[in-house]
């Protein structure tokens, strides 16, 4: 079977391609201290060796539209082409294509229909940056075959929590049962608290630190039964009007375990919002 | 009210090049332009199987045409549809994240909960 070598859970921060790249007085202050936490995150999943990345993001609203929402959507193609024209003009995103591994894909579709999740799937999906951006982060030579998996947070009515979490379960149980000698790292991103198009957007950080605290704590301590005791739909509101991109941090908790130590924790304290990274090593390192 | 449709509106301009900036330099114009030949085709079918019954009301549509992000919000329109296609058109107006924090600020007097965005 598929050996599920890396969970990583992250934010995806559309702005790092362009700050990492700059130069000159176009670069910002942030940006040397941010490189070095972005190549030390990379060096977790380098050092796990893995063949075939899964790929959790959120499409937003790209290709996925409110006239056909899919709440749980996995791609099933050879290829997947990559970033929009929206994305290019505002975060200056390059255009990518990447390689689909379509017999994993297979297997979650199949296998995670059979164990209760209705999952939409797409023969032709060009992804957006909530899959690039931690590609750019954290592989990017993008040399590895790819299973992206969307989730709603974006578009009410969204899944709870919970479901979020159990898909998670689920996710690592595919993986863990695809008849295969691959190595596996599982790859999610969201948000800590976030705010767009609202009156607490583009602050000095974060529009709501303790959350952002208590989200670091709970992912870091795997700390899926008190994440769950706080966190409802309504109440991801409070800390930001896009923080419902919080339960792909908590689907990737699922991912890892109830009560999985996150091997790896950093974060960084930006303008607009917290930078987070977590890894877990399913084996503790091993192999 | 047509939640739908004033994100439909925001959602169509954001992904063309041409009519971001169409909609920047005639707002009143465009939007009766899209409401008499876009509102109604479902996306990815041919003109022959449009939709009937979509329009906006007297204040969606004025709140369109007056570039009016403040009253967008205050209908439950989809904050990140309206932040992205508004900062595609007037972020080069401003100094680095200017626009963005008088869009903020502009936002000021609402607080939670929020219009609900649900369509």
């Amino acid at each position: 079977m598929a050996e599920l070598v890396a969970v990583i859970a992250s934010t995806h921060h559309p702005f790092y391609y362009r700050a990492s790249t700059a130069t000159g007085e176009d670069r910002p202050p942030f940006a040397d201290e941010w490189v070095r936490k972005v190549e030390a995150f990379r060096e977790t999943l380098t050092r796990a060796r893995p063949d075939v990345l899964v790929m959790v993001g959120s499409d937003h609203f790209h290709q996925l539209w409110l006239d056909n929402m899919p709440q749980f959507l996995v791609g099933k193609a050879p290829y997947y082409d990559a970033n929009w024209y929206n994305e290019e003009r505002e975060f200056g995103l390059p255009r990518m294509l990447f390689t689909g591994q379509e017999d994993l894909s297979s297997h979650v579709l199949r296998e995670g229909l059979d164990a209760g999740f209705d999952l939409a799937f797409s023969n032709e999906l060009r992804i957006d940056h909530s899959i690039t951006c931690p590609i750019i982060t954290l592989r990017p030579q993008n040399d590895l075959p790819i299973v992206p998996v969307y989730t709603n947070i974006f578009a009410p009515p969204l899944p709870r929590p919970k479901r979020f979490v159990e898909l998670g379960r689920t996710i690592r149980q595919l993986v863990e049962s695809w008849p295969s000698d691959q190595r596996v790292a599982v790859i999610g991103t969201g948000h800590l608290s976030l705010e767009l198009g609202g009156p607490r957007q583009f602050g000095p950080h974060g529009p709501d630190p303790e959350f952002d605290a208590k989200a670091v704590e709970w992912i870091a301590g795997g700390d899926i039964e008190g994440c769950l005791a706080e966190v409802t739909l309504d109440s991801l509101h409070a800390p930001g009007n896009a923080t419902h991109g919080f339960m792909d941090f908590m689907l990737m908790m699922g991912v890892a375990g109830e009560g999985q130590k996150a091997d790896y924790v950093d974060t960084y304290d930006l303008f607009h919002t917290m930078e987070a990274y977590f890894t877990w090593y399913p084996r503790g390192g091993r192999s | 009210m047509s939640k739908y449709l004033l994100n439909k509106f925001l959602f169509t301009v954001d992904r063309d090049p041409e009519l971001v900036e169409r909609y920047r330099e005639d707002p009143r114009g465009t939007v009766e332009w899209w409401e008499s030949t876009r509102a109604n085709l479902v996306l990815n079918c041919h003109g022959g199987e449009a939709s009937t019954w979509l329009r906006f009301d007297d204040a969606e549509r004025e709140a369109l045409a007056a570039h009016d992000y403040v009253r967008l919000f205050e209908m439950g329109a989809h904050p990140f549809l309206t932040l992205t296609l508004f900062i595609a058109m007037f972020e080069r107006d401003y100094e680095p994240l200017g626009f963005q924090k008088e869009y903020a600020r502009k936002l000021a007097h609402m607080s939670l909960p929020y219009p609900d965005i649900a369509t």
